[in-house]
């Protein structure tokens, strides 16, 4: 079963790289962009295809190592 | 004083810190590698150094917090025993849960190489015995993510019991939270564990201990260090 995880700053975390890029985009004439925000992606292989048990593995992988919960949030996503 | 320095893969700072040490007290760390399991028996003082575990994949110190020999100083720490972590030592400290809160990007999103000037708040700690209270003391900084986070919870409860132990200051010796260097939470440089044994910094005073290269305020540091052992 393949996944993906989301790992973003909570939204009461100052993201100075997101503000970077918003002043990029805007310096670039990208047109509409009010905010951005940078966060990271994992794309996990795992060898079952219980997707309960893939999202549990999942959960204390991001508890254990993949988020920091002090300042940033996950969100899994099972892909097939 | 017997202490170990640890070397996980891609720490940089660990002969610098390995030289106050043995000049200050005239014995020679033992260094440990991040995969034992054990500190050699007897250690008084573990010290992680600075650098760039890991290369700071992830997040900084976010893999050497979940290294083998990382059991072993929790350990250590919940025996009262004595744990430095300087500048990535820090980072890997506040990872590990030793320490609360996390040190994020800088503020202004540079690498910042240059001397800092500190607050010693307190001296009536193993680290700073041998300071003044309230003694402006120049340490070097060298990091990209210095800048110290917390909840306002976390920030409360620091200020509120004490330790908050290092602050960066302006040079009238004030502190100012809008243009503090990095951007850390209230000018905070360094703060201690609840039973004072744990000390995370992110300047360096083991690169100001030698009158060859400069200022010594790192000295007494060290200094403290030895005596609050001694003494015990």
């Amino acid at each position: 079963m393949k996944a993906r995880v989301l790992v973003t700053l909570k939204s009461a975390v100052l993201d100075p790289q997101g503000k970077a890029i918003e002043g990029a985009l805007r310096s670039l004439g990208v047109p509409g962009v009010s905010s951005v925000r940078q966060g990271k992606v994992f794309d996990v292989e795992l060898d079952t295809s219980d997707a309960a048990k893939a999202e549990a593995t999942l959960k204390d992988a991001c508890e254990k190592l993949l988020a920091n919960t002090v300042i940033e949030t996950y969100r899994i996503e099972l892909v097939d | 004083m017997k202490s170990a320095v640890l070397v996980f893969p891609g720490s940089n700072r660990e002969g610098d810190v390995a030289r106050a040490l043995h000049m200050v007290s005239g014995v020679k760390p033992a260094m440990v590698w991040h995969a034992d399991t054990a500190l050699p028996q007897g250690t008084d003082l573990v010290v992680l150094p600075g650098g760039f575990s890991y290369g700071d994949y992830l997040r900084c110190g976010a893999i050497a917090a979940r290294a083998p020999i990382m059991e072993a100083v929790r350990a250590h720490a919940a025996r009262g025993g004595l744990v430095l972590g300087i500048c990535n030592g820090f980072q890997i400290l506040c990872e590990s849960g030793l320490l609360p809160g996390v040190l994020v990007r800088n503020a202004r999103l540079r690498f910042i190489c240059r001397e800092a000037l500190l607050k010693v708040e307190r001296n009536d700690t193993p680290f700073t015995r041998r300071y003044a209270r309230g003694a402006i003391v120049r340490y070097p900084v060298a990091h990209g993510e210095g800048n110290y986070t917390a909840d306002a919870t976390t920030l409360k409860r620091l200020e509120e019991e004490g330790r908050v132990l290092f602050r960066y200051v302006m040079p009238d010796g004030h502190r100012d939270d809008a243009q503090v260097l990095n951007g850390a939470a209230n000018s905070i440089a360094g703060i201690v564990s609840e039973k004072l044994n744990v000390l995370g910094l992110m300047p360096h005073p083991e690169n100001h201990v030698d009158p060859l290269v400069g200022p010594t305020d790192g000295r007494a540091l060290f200094e403290s260090l030895v005596g609050a052992l001694e003494k015990a």
